[in-house]
């Protein structure tokens, strides 16, 4: 399977991970201060600003889309709880 | 007495008494009962009903409701706050008044759904600077969230300077003289409701007292206890001390504290703490600290746990589990907010070490970050071992400063290092 490297720019940390995960499987073993709530696209909390290589995220779900928008993100915010790896990113907490 | 109380010409109390009340949401205790603060506001082109009560209140709000305005006539339902204590009349209020339009922040539409079990609820949401016009008297909404729920916001009665704060400003006290002015004293309820119910949020407190300050204020109505017509500055004052930092800083602005609490059966997790804060202390702008939790209790730890930047805590494993202690310093982390702070474990053990995970596992629930993986030492450290913990007090020093250098792993690496920890 192929793999990618996600960059949590705010611990200067790179991880190597196979295509397809996603980015909630790593964040917290890492100790990226990306906060967790529900895990599971409801409350919001776990909002990240994209960097760079957004296009190599997962389309976002349409229950994604929405709660970002009620949250009010931005065009580079995803759920990092939602969005899986498909190349090379580099994010950040909201 | 269940007549309403008039607070201006145009504006009504409608709420109810609950002296009775002992407890509140679990967390409170609550000596003095409460009072669950709805309102009335008459324009010349309609009524504003302005949040309302616990569905076991209801009566009482419904009877004063009915004295001072005919059902037909609510044009308007504003909700500050979707809290059951205060939306428990709501779905009567609707049923009873079915042409009013309902009015709540943008962050309370999933909320609202949720709790009247409806997808189709007709409701318009409202942002800072949206108003609502009843002829000559007009609401604005403020958008002032997280105090204490992601809906909150406050409702500005242009004309008067009246301000329907909800739970802001409020407390657990109930006094049928409902003004600041006559009730009884309610310091004490005014500062424990602070303490228990806005201090998480004490971020948000700031940004909500950034809106509120500047505003002209005759009357502050909460939903909860007095009614604060006599100098209600005051205790916008007051919030702004409570929200600042509870202890005097020492530390310089370029430096960052570290906190570290220990418990110690018979030395060996305390060889570690010092091990730890003087790894921590080589990196510069590191200010580390140790409290050995036998010696104190949580309640007065947690002020210095909430300025500071990184905690870590030992506790060894006892009977597969962390100590009292150490669990008691954790769950009072509820009363602050510790989103982001730097976190971790370690601990001494005798066979089976499952203290440092599970207190891991809760740190990082707390959505505290966490680094690194903390040391666990079987019985009494090695000077090898004690040197692994210079090392772990070092990274998280460089952490909390963010010099650590950049790190490149593997998650087939990172997955298999914590499975062989556990």
């Amino acid at each position: 399977m192929s793999k990618y490297n996600i960059t949590f720019a705010d611990i200067g940390t790179t991880i190597t991970v196979p295509r397809g995960t996603r980015i909630v499987e790593v964040a917290e073993k890492v100790g990226a201060s990306i906060p967790f709530g529900c895990k599971e696209n409801d409350c919001g909390d776990c909002m990240i600003e994209v960097l760079e290589g957004a296009y190599n995220l997962s389309i976002p779900s349409a229950l994604e889309t929405e709660l970002l928008k009620q949250k009010f993100g931005k065009s580079n915010n995803r759920l990092a709880c939602q969005a899986m790896v498909l190349g090379d990113v580099t994010v950040k907490p909201a | 007495m269940t007549q309403p109380v008039w607070l201006s010409e145009r504006v009504q109390w409608i709420g109810a008494l609950d002296p009775t009340m002992r407890s509140f949401d679990i967390v409170l205790k609550t000596p003095n009962g409460t009072t669950y603060n709805a309102y009335a506001v008459r324009g010349s082109e309609g009524v504003a009903v302005i949040d309302t009560v616990k569905e076991a209140c209801a009566e009482q709000f419904f009877t004063r409701l009915e004295a001072v305005a005919s059902y037909d006539e609510i044009k308007v339902i504003v909700l500050n706050h979707l809290e059951p204590d205060h939306t428990g009349a709501l779905p009567e209020l609707m049923r009873r008044a079915p042409q009013a339009k309902l009015y709540i922040s943008k962050s309370a539409q999933l909320m609202l759904k949720a709790l009247l079990n409806q997808q189709d609820i007709d409701y318009t949401p409202v942002g800072t600077s949206d108003t609502v016009s009843l002829g000559d008297r007009t609401l604005r909404f403020l958008h002032t969230p997280y105090l204490h729920w992601p809906d909150t916001q406050c409702t500005y009665l242009e004309e008067e300077y009246m301000l329907f704060s909800g739970d802001v400003f409020g407390c657990h006290f109930c006094d049928e003289r409902l003004f600041n002015d006559k009730v009884g004293d309610f310091r004490f309820a005014f500062e424990y409701y602070y303490a228990h119910i806005m201090r998480p949020f004490r971020e948000h407190v700031l940004n909500a007292l950034a809106i509120l300050e500047p505003l002209r204020m005759n009357i502050i109505a909460p939903t909860h206890g007095p009614i604060l017509r006599d100098q209600p500055k005051r205790y916008m004052q007051r919030y702004r001390e409570l929200s600042g930092q509870r202890l005097q800083s020492e530390v310089n602005a370029d430096e960052k504290t570290l906190v570290i609490f220990y418990i110690s059966a018979y030395g060996s997790t305390t060889q570690m703490a010092q091990m730890i804060r003087a790894g921590a202390e080589q990196v510069a702008g590191v200010r580390a600290s140790l409290y050995d939790m036998e010696g104190g209790d949580a309640d007065l730890f947690v002020d210095l746990v909430e300025d500071a930047d990184g905690i870590l805590i030992g506790s060894p494993t006892i009977n597969g589990d962390a100590v009292k202690p150490a669990w008691d310093l954790v769950s009072s982390f509820a009363k602050i907010n510790v989103r982001g702070k730097l976190a971790g474990a370690f601990g001494s053990y005798g066979w089976s070490g499952e203290a440092v995970r599970m207190l891991e596992d809760r740190l990082r629930g707390l959505k505290m970050r966490l680094p690194q993986s903390g040391v666990r030492i079987k019985l009494i450290p090695s000077s090898e071992e004690l040197e692994e913990c210079r090392r772990y007090g070092q990274e998280a020093g460089e952490h909390l400063m963010g010099v650590n250098a950049p790190r490149v792993l593997d998650m087939a690496d990172l997955l298999a290092s914590r499975q062989a920890q556990v």
